[in-house]
Order: C-alpha cells, then structure tokens, then sequence
C-alpha cells in the first residue's frame, strides 16, 4: 500500500510518501519533501501568511514528491492529511488540497491527528515498541504512554508549549527564524556559562511555561539585551549575556521535561523513551534525557530533523496503519480542526 | 544493562544491616532501614543529584524540596492526618565524593501502595468475567468504600493548608494490608494514608486544592480505566472532609475545562 500524506499545522509544509510492502517487510519512505515558512527575525508566523505559503507551494510539493517517488497516481491507495491539531488557516488549505487530490484522482481520504503521526513515525524509526513518548514542539507539549488502545497523555503544559516558549524568546532577542528559532537558540546557548535564576515549575506530571518566558523577557529587558543589533559579546562585571539567558532558558525548561518524562516512566514502569517533534532535534535535551535514562537502566530514542519537525510522512505512515484497519474519512467528515487530543484516537493498529 | 543505585550518603554507608532498596521513583530512591533499635523499621528517602541537570539548578531544587516536604509532613502530623512522622533529615547530603545526596529518614507504613490493590483488583476483575449481580456489587461497594476513604484523607490534607502536588495512586497507601500475592479479589480495607510529599505545598486556595484533585482524577483515568468510573466517590469522600470543600468542587469542573485543545462541543 502506498500513501501519501499532507501536512501543514504549523508553518511547515510537508508531503511524504510512504510504502507499505504487501509481504510484511518494513515500511519505507519513498519521498520526504517540506518546505518552510520563515518569518522575519522578531516576527512569528501569521496564520493568514502560512496559509497563503502552503496554499502556493502544496502542488508543486505533490508533484515533486510522486516524481521522486517513482511511482504515479495509479499505485496510490490513499491521501492522509492532518486533520488537527494545529493553526485553522494553514490546516484548512492543506485540507482542501488533500480533498481536491481525492476527488481529482478518486482516492480515499484519511484524517490523521498530528500528535499520533509523530509518535507513529519515531516508534517507526528508532524501532521502540512501548516507550513512554515527550512530545515537545512549538504547539505541543506531551509526556505519553500507551495503554490498551489510546495515546494517554500522563503529563502536558498548562500554558504555552515549550517550543513556543523558546521561539518567543527567539523574538525577543531578534534571533533568526532561519531555520528556526529553537535552533538558532540552541546554537547561542552552546556559548552561555553562567546559570540565572528562573522559576522551576512542575506540577505533577505537567508543567507550565508562560511564567518562566515571563521572568526571562523581564531579566532581557533588564540587563538591555532584547531587541535587534545587540552583539553576542561576553559583557564586564558578570552580568548576564544574550548567551547566558538562552543557557539558562534551555537548562531549565529541559530539566523539567526530563523530570516530568522521568515521572512518567517511573509511574507507568518502562524503561524507554522516545522524543518526538520540533523541539525533540534539540542535542541537549537528547543528552540530558539520555542521562536520566541511563541512569534507569533505560535508553531514549529521537530522530534527527528530516522525521522530528513537521512532515508529510508521518502523516502517510500513521495514515496507512489506520487505512489498514478500514479506517476511512467521508469528504463530508474531512473538515479539520484546531482542537484534537492525542487521546481522542481509537488506536486499532496497536494491542 | 545492569542497573546500579548510586551510593549511599552517610552516616547510611555504615549502618548494619544496610539499607534494602525498595523503589526506584522518579526523583527519590526509597529504602528500608531501621531507627534507634535494629527491630524499629523506618523508611529512608534518599534524592540522589540528578546528573542531567545543571548542578546549581540540582542544589537549588533538591534543597527546597526536601525542606518543602519536611516542613508538610511535620505540620501534617500534628493536624492528625495520616501520614508518615519525620523522623531525622539533611538537606544537604554531606559526603566526600558529593554525590551521596540528601535524605529524610520517616516512619516505616506497613501495607500496600492503593495502585497495587486496584491493578489486582482489575486483574481479578477481568479474570473472573462476568460476575453475578450480588457478587459485582460487593466488589463494587469495596471499590466505592476505598474511593470514599482516599476523598476523606485528601479532604483532610486540603484542610490543614497542604497540598500534595503530585496525588497519583502510587503515592497512596493502604495501612495494614499484606504483601502476599493474594489470591481472589484484594481486600481493600485500612486506613488510607498519603505518602511521598516532594511536591507538596503550603497553600489554602481552592484553585491549588482544585488543581490537586484534577491530578488525581487523571491518574485514575490513565492508571486504572476500569477503576474511572467510580471517582465520583473520591469527591464524595471529599464533599464533607471540610468547610469550604464545596467551594473547591466547583472550582475543579473549571479546572476540567481548562485542559489543551480540549473538545469544544458539549
């Protein structure tokens, strides 16, 4: 079975075709292609912006994508799309692409949550069979376990998402938002040595990030560090660089998610980790995470960019599982949503 | 991988018998040990440094949280909630190579953690099939019994200004229940006591107390689906545990509506 899958929640476009061998052999990607929309330094991405960049990108995108592939319109079984959740207006033109390819071409559609498409493309990958999964994007922030046919999710941000914690503070600093601002954040912090104070919030399984985006703006503002064409210099008399601040930013909403991830694992009894989107790219999350597992006896699992950040794969891939089982979407029910809980979807591919 | 705990702080590294290690948790290692006399059992909690975190951050966070969950427990104590005494503590974990972390030392609880009695439960439940209609209910009004008791300590707790802050079925205990693998469905009588304070609190809002038993709503719901429904009991346990409880039930159905990308219809 082959499938391809659209998607455009947030301000990637993605389109991934994805193979389902007949005689049980591993899935393979047969193409990946996303194309991203940045926004200037300072700025975040509006809704009606990204919409009007994945509306004039998503058919070259598709053609693009069937011309790596090899394959032509005949061998596609299905079309998958993000059903949700995400920002409305970029979800609804990738929705209408994938409806027009439908009845253009006469395939079935499939509505697929975003959060269950991530977690679907890192158990594919890393091949770990019942992790506890952390979800961290720019939309996003999860602590999940399986259990007898759901996501659930044990553990989630009360407020903002972490990634959109740090692409604000990326704002903040008018830091580049090419590639990304988490990215160009992690670059900066690589430079910071000195650990400022921020507040530590965990509750329970979850966690919040307004208050701490708060405190940091505020010790920018202070120490004049925000706004443009300020040098990343070391500064005289220990205050704090732009440098120190996104160390201490990361150090801190890092810990929380490997302690939060941590009590997740101790609560449901596993020993592995998979940590899936945007932020999930992050090396030093991956290695704060892989001490804690090591420390036990576990071991933790994450991609690189090509499968962490938004893309049209793991739509195909989490797609074709449910295609499978019979699962189908009517045009009639293919509108998308903004809201759309991990743990809103049946499982059936899994026991 | 073979798993090895970190090394014991002092004076534990020579106590005789040493220490068992019982559990592993997420941020503290519990083991067993003894209190003045070989035959008094105590219960050592010992919060090893994390090494993934920046070892200010670790100081910082594992000074306040031991201290934090000192200060609960004691004030717990004297309202007369059940929960275990302090016994001895140091927050800053003396040792020569500094990785021996801190402690508290607390009164020993025998019995079971409740997430144990309800996994047995489901399992028996699921085992024995369809039960006939006299026999479902007395398992059922055991259920209820233990939901009503967990409503009523909770109910206490919030009464005397603590909040637990991290209130899942592990950190629940059934006192005076035997380890022993039982046969048949588990006995869910005792008294109910609450453990592990390293999240806690002081605070008398109702949106804290609210959001402490929204917590425990949603471990019950991903721990122990079957056990799910009968949570209403907990907040009838809860309803009459203190005055301004009614106050805090009203507070938690916004606290429902409140979690992300919830379903707007209905």
């Amino acid at each position: 079975m082959i499938a391809i899958g659209l998607e455009g929640s947030a301000n990637k476009l993605g389109v991934g075709i994805m193979l389902h061998p007949d005689n049980g052999k591993p899935p393979q990607v047969l193409a990946n292609i996303r194309h991203t929309y940045v926004s200037p330094p300072g700025e975040g991405f509006l809704p009606k912006d990204t919409a009007r960049h994945h509306r004039s990108w998503v058919v070259t995108l598709v053609k693009k994508a069937l011309k790596e592939a090899r394959i032509s319109v005949r061998d596609v079984d299905c079309i998958c799309f993000t059903k949700g959740p995400g920002m409305g207006a970029p979800l609804q033109s990738v929705a209408v692409a994938a409806r027009m390819l439908s009845l253009l071409w006469g395939k079935e559609l499939v509505g697929v949550n975003h959060c269950v498409g991530h977690i679907e493309m890192g158990r594919l990958i890393t091949g770990s069979t019942n992790p506890v999964v952390l979800y961290v994007s720019g939309g996003n922030t999860q602590v999940i376990a399986y259990s007898s046919q759901r996501y659930r999710i044990f553990g989630e941000t009360l407020d903002i998402a972490v990634g959109n914690c740090l692409d604000r503070f990326a704002r903040t600093l008018h830091i580049s938002n090419d590639p990304a601002p988490g990215y160009n954040i992690e670059q900066m912090a690589k430079k910071g040595k000195q650990l400022v104070d921020l507040p530590y919030t965990v509750k329970g399984m979850d966690c919040s990030f307004s208050g701490i985006l708060a405190a940091v703006d505020g010790l920018a503002a202070t120490y004049g560090l925000g706004g443009e064409g300020k040098d990343d210099e070391a500064s005289e008399d220990g205050k704090p660089t732009r440098a120190d601040l996104c160390f201490s930013l990361q150090e801190t909403i890092f810990s929380m998610l490997v302690e939060i991830t941590e009590r997740a694992m101790a609560h449901v009894g596993s020993k592995e980790v998979l940590i899936v989107g945007g932020v999930g790219c992050n090396e030093r999350l991956q290695e704060m995470m892989g001490i804690m597992a090591r420390d036990r006896g576990g071991s933790v699992h994450a991609t690189d960019e090509r499968f962490c950040i938004d893309n049209g794969i793991m739509i195909a891939q989490a797609g074709l599982l449910a295609y499978a089982t019979g699962f189908r979407t009517p045009l009639k029910d293919s509108a998308c949503t903004q809201r759309f809980r991990t743990d809103d979807v049946f499982v059936k591919w899994r026991d | 991988m073979t798993y090895t705990p970190p090394p014991l702080p002092p004076p534990y590294t020579n106590t005789s018998p040493p220490p068992t290690l019982l559990t592993q948790g997420a941020e503290a290692h519990l083991y067993k040990t003894s209190y003045l006399t070989p035959t008094t059992p105590a219960a050592l909690k010992i919060r090893p440094s994390k090494p993934y975190r920046h070892p200010i951050l670790d100081k910082r966070l594992t000074r306040q949280r031991i201290l934090q969950e000192a200060r609960c427990l004691v004030k717990l104590v004297r309202e007369g909630v059940s929960v275990p005494a302090v016994l001895a503590l140091d927050y800053e974990g003396q040792s020569e190579n500094n990785n021996g972390g801190a402690w508290l030392l607390m009164e020993w609880i025998e019995g079971l953690v409740v997430r144990v009695v309800f996994e047995r439960w489901e399992a028996f439940m699921k085992c024995s099939g369809e039960l006939g209609g006299k026999e479902l209910e007395r398992e059922e009004k055991k259920v209820r019994g233990l939901m009503r008791g967990i409503g009523g300590v909770v109910g206490g707790l919030h009464r005397a200004g603590v909040i637990h802050g991290d209130l899942t079925t592990s950190n629940l205990m059934l006192r005076g229940l035997s380890s022993g693998e039982g046969e048949g469905s588990p006995g869910m009588e005792g008294d109910v006591v609450l453990i592990d304070f390293g999240l806690a609190s002081q605070s008398i809002s109702e949106e804290d107390r609210a959001v402490d038993l929204y917590v425990l709503e949603r471990a019950f719901g991903s721990t122990h689906p079957r056990a799910e429904k009968f949570f209403e009991h907990v907040l009838e346990g809860y309803q009459g545990s203190y005055k301004g409880a009614h106050i805090t039930l009203k507070r938690l159905q916004d606290v429902r509506m409140r979690g992300r990308k919830r379903s707007m219809i209905g």
